[in-house]
């Protein structure tokens, strides 16, 4: 390793310099931080402040840099020295900003601070500034699989921005469903009538497009590589397989109606008078290229009237059918309602819903067919008996509230079923040991079952397709990053991530489009994509060390990284979000990040001074994910909410990088207790890093194990779900945990 | 009309037809979404004093229950108090609907023959249009006596402290029961109303030959 020089940098400003003793705290990185040069500053982050510390990089040789002044997450644009290892010590947020100004509680704030500064100058000696992955690739272009209206958005989209697509379609042509449709829910004033589908207009833009370039009655065999250099085959019905470098992908591979013919009490497959809205608009199609009179399809007659059902095995509790809403098929029934009036207003035509539900603009559609003369009923429809050549609905009136009402003699009957995404192979479902006589027995009816099929053949170790949540829909996190899969550069839009119609599709491929172009972007100049967006750093492993347990290949929540033929773990660094699970994960510890490790956390840890037992000062670690809890301890500072003068916080990557070793250590160190912040977990999480915190937690649950072993408490370990809103309530919980502590008594570690 | 068409013709559009041609602004009852706030918003309602709400009988007439809904008493309790137009999200004019049904049953012989403000509003059109002027005692007195006599002295007896407060501010006088005044021009407006019912009369001719 080259010499480090290390430089301590200590502020004055925002209050420091009254508050506390910053003579000392310059003393405390000298002589407890070993730095061969400490000083401080009226006011850091002005230009005189940083024009002083870029001196002493230029001349005075400093390599790493300590600044102890507001948090890691304040003023980083002054702070921004790209070429050196840097720390940060959180005085004003940390510590001046959540203590009172007394004098009583002067000796214990000034402590905390001079600890901050010793975990500051052993942290940052534990680093190297992040050089950048050099195994990056350069493709610019974008492929997109699914040729409906999202993918040829997306095409559409990123082609005018200057980026080449390949476009891979299964089917012959390009359209998908909405090429399916008689006409469209209108999408702009005055709401009132359907419109043309414009799908026609969307596939001569995407075939006289020089950059786009389409392959028809395709599929993808192969995906290998990471984000700018994938290397895509893709077969063709010719049998012949065409070889695509790609930089990053967005699938577009959209939906399947749910099977009617699983609705057999509502004359699903019982009839052909029974159809679900795709049976319809091929009935609509087929009327307007001929009289314009839509046909019973059993004898030919003329349809005089019509029900449609709504949530046709949607929003089911039962657990047999789709619990969810599709969103789209009350909009899609009144449209279809209105191919029957706008032809002849004659037609009797019924939706029969529990609950109308029309998105945007859909309300003045729904007036619209109201005008128009279609019948809308509130009921819960039990039955259709097909009789010959026409059926009888049997439903539940719910405004009348008469579980026995019907209609006779109806002509046809249109199921609104759902969507099903088309997501391909449910990798967790593939990877589940199925042991006999558990749990896992074959998933339960009402969720979607697995479909064979893979989409993008993906060459990676944990499964040939990207992950999905729940129902079937590809997993992306919900709120902050809605494209997001679970594999970086690999994007999806449309009804495959959660059901929509073709507005919201539309909006999705143009977002997808710009997210994809972002990662092939990054990739090529080695940096993250979200959430450490930028991020120069990458997991490296030592090799020698590794004992091939497979542990960090099967936990990275983003199937980053693959294995070689010996069982040793391959990195890829393009796929990495750098969250550190892997690092968490290594019983050995030979992972690490060049700027985070288990050194660099372990260093702070044991840097902090541990009073002895009969000084009444109790010490506890909180390890805070730096993507939620963090910036709320942070806001709990801004907002002057008080506590504990006794804690000592580490800004943790994620709850998933948490190695057990920096518990024991700390116990071991006489810490008297140890708080875990990381966010929600579950289906319902909201970790940055979609699997960190719950695979921290699983972790964690086991360190009872590591307790009994050192003799100690269970209360000595906590783990906590902290959202970035718990501003009020993180210090609470905080001072609640240290109040407990003092019942369970110090910890007899102290002063070994 | 035989059972079998009466079961075919459930929540079919024909008395919605019927009601759209017929009820004064009946063409809006299609534009109903059954939120009933119109319900819950109506003072006569309270303790679901109706026996259907404004929200069921829309629902009522695009089920197609004919009977149930011309003959019953719900519309007959609206006050015009104008709550549910007011607060209508599909700005249906609710009040004006309610007394347009009334009136279609009314005028087809299906309303309820003993409905209190149904008995009174025939009472007080008999009782006005007479003399051109309301004959206050005789109106009141015809309400007592709306269930037969010996009800009629018993409502009476109830309400005599009132009566008698009402002659002693002279409020009320007793000889009105004897013919009581009349306006200036009695003749006049007996033309004017039988007019009225001219023009109405070929209105409705014209409009159901239309």
């Amino acid at each position: 390793m080259a010499d480090i020089k290390v430089a301590a940098y200590i502020c004055k400003g925002c209050g420091l310099g009254e508050r506390l003793d910053t003579d000392a705290l310059v003393k405390v990185a000298q002589k407890d931080g070993k730095v061969p040069l400490a000083k401080s500053h009226d006011f850091l982050c002005n230009a005189d402040g940083v024009a002083m510390i870029r001196n002493d990089i230029a001349n005075e040789g400093v390599t790493h840099v300590m600044i102890g002044a507001c948090s890691r997450r304040a003023k980083t644009e002054a702070f921004f020295f790209p070429e050196n290892a840097v720390a940060r010590a959180n005085l004003r947020e940390g510590v001046i900003w959540i203590r009172p100004d007394t004098d009583e509680a002067r000796e214990t704030t000034q402590e905390m601070a001079e600890d901050y500064i010793r975990m500051g100058c052993a942290e940052v000696k534990a680093m190297t500034a992040p050089g950048g992955n050099a195994n990056t690739g350069s493709s610019k272009t974008l492929m997109v699989v699914g040729g409906g209206v999202t993918g040829m958005t997306t095409a559409i989209e990123a082609s005018k921005t200057g980026y080449p697509v390949v476009l891979v379609e299964k089917s012959g042509a390009l359209g998908g469903w909405a090429g399916k449709l008689y006409k469209r829910v209108p999408v702009h004033e005055p709401y009132k009538s359907p419109m043309d589908t414009g799908v026609a207009d969307l596939a001569s833009q995407v075939l006289g497009d020089s950059n786009i370039k389409v392959y028809l009655n395709a599929t993808v065999a192969k995906t290998d590589g990471a984000p700018g250099r994938f290397v895509v085959d893709i077969a063709t019905e010719s049998g012949a397989t065409h070889t695509e470098d790609i930089g990053a992908i967005v699938q577009a591979t959209g939906f399947t109606l749910y099977d009617m013919n699983k609705l057999p009490e509502l004359g699903g497959g019982q009839s052909p008078n029974v159809v679900d809205q795709a049976g319809l608009e091929a009935l609509a199609t087929a009327a307007a290229a001929g009289d314009g009179v839509i046909r019973r399809p059993s004898d030919g007659q003329p349809v005089k009237s019509v029900v449609f059902v709504q949530c046709a095995g949607q929003r089911d509790t039962s657990g047999q059918h789709l619990s969810y809403c599709s969103g789209f098929c009350c909009n899609a029934s009144i449209k279809q309602a209105m191919y029957f009036k706008d032809a002849n207003p004659a037609v009797d035509t019924t939706i029969i819903y529990t609950d109308l539900r029309t998105p945007g603009n859909g309300e003045d559609f729904y007036r619209s067919a109201q005008e128009k003369g279609v019948v809308f009923t509130k009921g819960k429809v039990a039955q259709v008996l097909p009789n010959g050549a026409t059926s009888t609905v049997k439903f539940h009136d719910l405004i009348l509230d008469d579980a026995d009402a019907a209609m006779v003699d109806v002509d046809l009957v249109v199921l609104a079923t759902g969507q099903v995404a088309n997501s391909g192979v449910n990798i967790e479902a593939l990877t589940k040991p199925q042991v006999e006589g558990q749990e896992g027995e074959p998933q339960a009816a009402g969720t979607v079952e697995v479909k064979p099929i893979s989409i993008l053949n993906l060459t990676y170790r944990q499964g040939p397709d990207v992950p999905q949540l729940k129902q079937g829909f590809t997993d992306s996190h919900f709120i902050c990053f809605p494209y997001e899969t679970r594999r970086t550069g690999i994007y999806t839009a449309g009804p495959v991530r959660r059901p929509m119609d073709i507005v919201q599709a539309r909006e999705d491929a143009t977002g997808a489009a710009l997210k994809a172009i972002q990662a092939l972007e990054n990739a090529e100049l080695g940096r993250a994509a979200h959430p450490r967006s930028g991020d120069l750093s990458f997991p490296k492993v030592r090799l020698e060390g590794c004992t091939q347990c497979k542990r960090c290949t099967v936990e990275c929540p983003f199937g980053a990284i693959d294995e070689d033929e010996k069982r040793f773990p391959v990195f890829n660094e393009s796929r990495c979000r750098r969250c550190g699970t892997c690092m968490g994960a290594c019983p050995v510890r030979v992972i690490s990040f060049e700027n985070y490790s288990v050194n660099t956390v372990g260093a702070q840890i044991k840097a902090v001074d541990i009073p002895d037992e009969f000084s009444e000062k109790p010490r506890i670690l909180i390890l805070a994910c730096e993507n939620d809890a963090y910036p709320a301890l942070d806001m709990a500072g801004m907002s002057r909410n008080e506590y504990s003068a006794f804690v000592r916080i580490i800004p943790i990557r994620c709850l998933g990088s948490v190695n057990t070793i920096w518990i024991t250590d700390a116990l071991n160190a006489g810490y008297d207790g140890v708080m875990l912040m990381g966010c929600k977990s579950g289906d319902e999480y909201q970790c940055h890093f979609v699997k960190g915190s719950e695979l921290g937690r699983v972790r964690m649950s086991k360190i009872d194990d590591t307790l009994k072993t050192l003799n100690l408490e269970s209360e000595r370990v906590r783990d906590l779900e902290v959202a970035i809103t718990d501003i009020q309530r993180v210090p609470e919980m905080i001072d609640k945990y240290a109040a407990e502590l003092v019942a369970v008594g110090p910890s007899p570690f102290k002063g070994f | 009309m035989s059972a079998n068409t009466a079961v075919a013709d459930k929540y079919r559009n024909n008395f919605l037809k019927e009601i759209e041609e017929q009820v004064e602004m009946g063409d809006w009852v299609k534009m109903c979404m059954q939120c009933g706030v119109c319900s819950g918003s109506c003072p006569t309602n309270f303790q679901s004093a109706w026996e259907h709400p404004p929200q069921e009988i829309f629902m009522m007439i695009r089920a197609g229950k004919r009977e149930e809904v011309l003959t019953t008493t719900s519309m007959w309790n609206c006050t015009s108090c104008y709550n549910c137009i007011v607060r209508c999200p599909r700005k249906l004019p609710i009040t004006h609907i309610m007394h347009g049904i009334a009136e279609y049953a009314h005028r087809i012989g299906m309303a309820p023959k003993m409905q209190p403000t149904r008995f009174f509003s025939g009472l007080f059109w008999k009782n006005c249009t007479h003399t051109g002027r309301v004959n206050e005692l005789k109106l009141s007195m015809g309400l007592y006596f709306k269930d037969g006599f010996v009800q009629g002295i018993k409502n009476g007896m109830a309400m005599q402290a009132v009566a008698l407060g009402l002659v002693k501010a002279r409020r009320l006088n007793v000889m009105e029961l004897f013919g009581g005044h009349k306006c200036k021009d009695q003749k006049g407006i007996q033309s004017m109303l039988k007019k009225a019912y001219e023009i109405e009369r070929s209105r409705k001719a014209a409009r159901m030959a239309g």
